[in-house]
């Protein structure tokens, strides 16, 4: 027997539930203002721009600290995702329920590099991570940052992390 | 000296990121700073530990390594940023105030080297190193 595909609302509303779950639950991405938009599985994190996220009131230039955090939560994010992706898309991971408990707990940072292209311009910025390998201790994670133009990043960073321990 | 720190202190609060994050300015020396963040709940980043976010360190590290080259004895007028690489070694205790001291170790005509360590109140191992490089322009 061939099994019906699931209606395309109850596809969208099950994803972007757990994507909302998984960034409103951590406030220093609510702090910072970074929102996520999702293509299938693709995410792309959005900065918007506010006077908090200035470095140099001079130039005026993004704060390079707000950069670094900004791909560093895209990492996170797309990380944590990205590991969720099967439990969620097979019924394992319980919907209903979704609180702190229900998600797993975030892959940890263990080293960070952040490449500073130019500096950031007081506008959005938006960043999409590439997970490079998702080991099931270890991943590694490449994210770009831009601005007006995909081609032209203001930053680049790459990112080791401890990935949690799933429960048994 | 002290007019110094005291201008360099009244600048990285007016800098909006760094005023947001509530640092403050502890010391300032030649080629040396220490600056140091409290913690806050919007600084969080794991919330079943409360354990602040990576980023809110690096934002921290950033500052203060931008002001340990500000304040080289090669007295440059502006720098940014140009590479900055963390290790985090342990997570901060929540509640806990984070406190970095960045060395600038080496000015050449265009790019400053900088390390840094960032503690919490638990002496020991540190939360966070760094390393960064920073570009330069000498007042002519």
């Amino acid at each position: 027997m061939i099994k019906r595909p699931e209606p395309v609302q109850v596809i969208k509303q099950r994803r972007d539930a757990v994507l909302r779950k998984l960034v409103e639950g951590v406030p220093y991405i609510q702090f910072l203002g970074i929102q996520f938009e999702r293509r299938g599985d693709e995410l792309t994190a959005i900065l918007p721009f506010k006077d908090d996220l200035i470095g140099n009131p001079m130039l005026p230039a993004l704060h390079g600290g707000a950069t670094a955090a900004f791909l560093e939560v895209t990492a996170i994010i797309s990380l944590s995702w990205n590991t969720l992706w099967e439990d969620m898309e097979n019924g394992t991971l319980d919907i209903e329920n979704l609180d702190r408990d229900g998600l797993p707990r975030l892959p940890k940072t263990i080293d960070f590099t952040v490449d500073y292209l130019r500096s950031g311009l007081p506008r959005d910025g938006y960043a999409r991570a590439r997970i490079n390998r998702a080991g099931r201790r270890y991943a590694s994670v490449h994210v770009e940052a831009w601005q007006d133009n995909r081609s032209r990043l203001y930053a680049q960073g790459t990112g080791h992390f401890v990935m949690p321990q799933r429960q048994l | 000296m002290t007019d110094k720190i005291k201008m360099a202190g009244q600048f990285i609060q007016a800098l909006p990121h760094a005023r947001a994050l509530g640092m403050d300015l502890e010391r300032l020396d030649p080629g040396e700073a220490v600056i140091s963040m409290p913690y806050a709940e919007k600084l969080i980043g794991d919330p079943k530990t409360g354990v602040v976010h990576g980023g809110a360190v690096s934002a921290l590290m950033d500052t203060c390594c931008g002001a340990a080259v500000m304040s080289h004895p090669s007295n440059p007028s502006l720098t940014a940023t140009m590479d900055l690489r963390i290790e985090y070694l342990r997570a901060a205790t929540p509640g806990h105030r984070i406190t970095t001291t960045a060395t600038c170790y080496h000015v050449t005509r265009s790019v400053a080297f900088v390390r840094a360590t960032a503690t919490d109140e638990d002496a020991g191992t540190p939360v966070a190193t760094a390393t960064g490089t920073f570009t330069v322009e000498v007042k002519r």
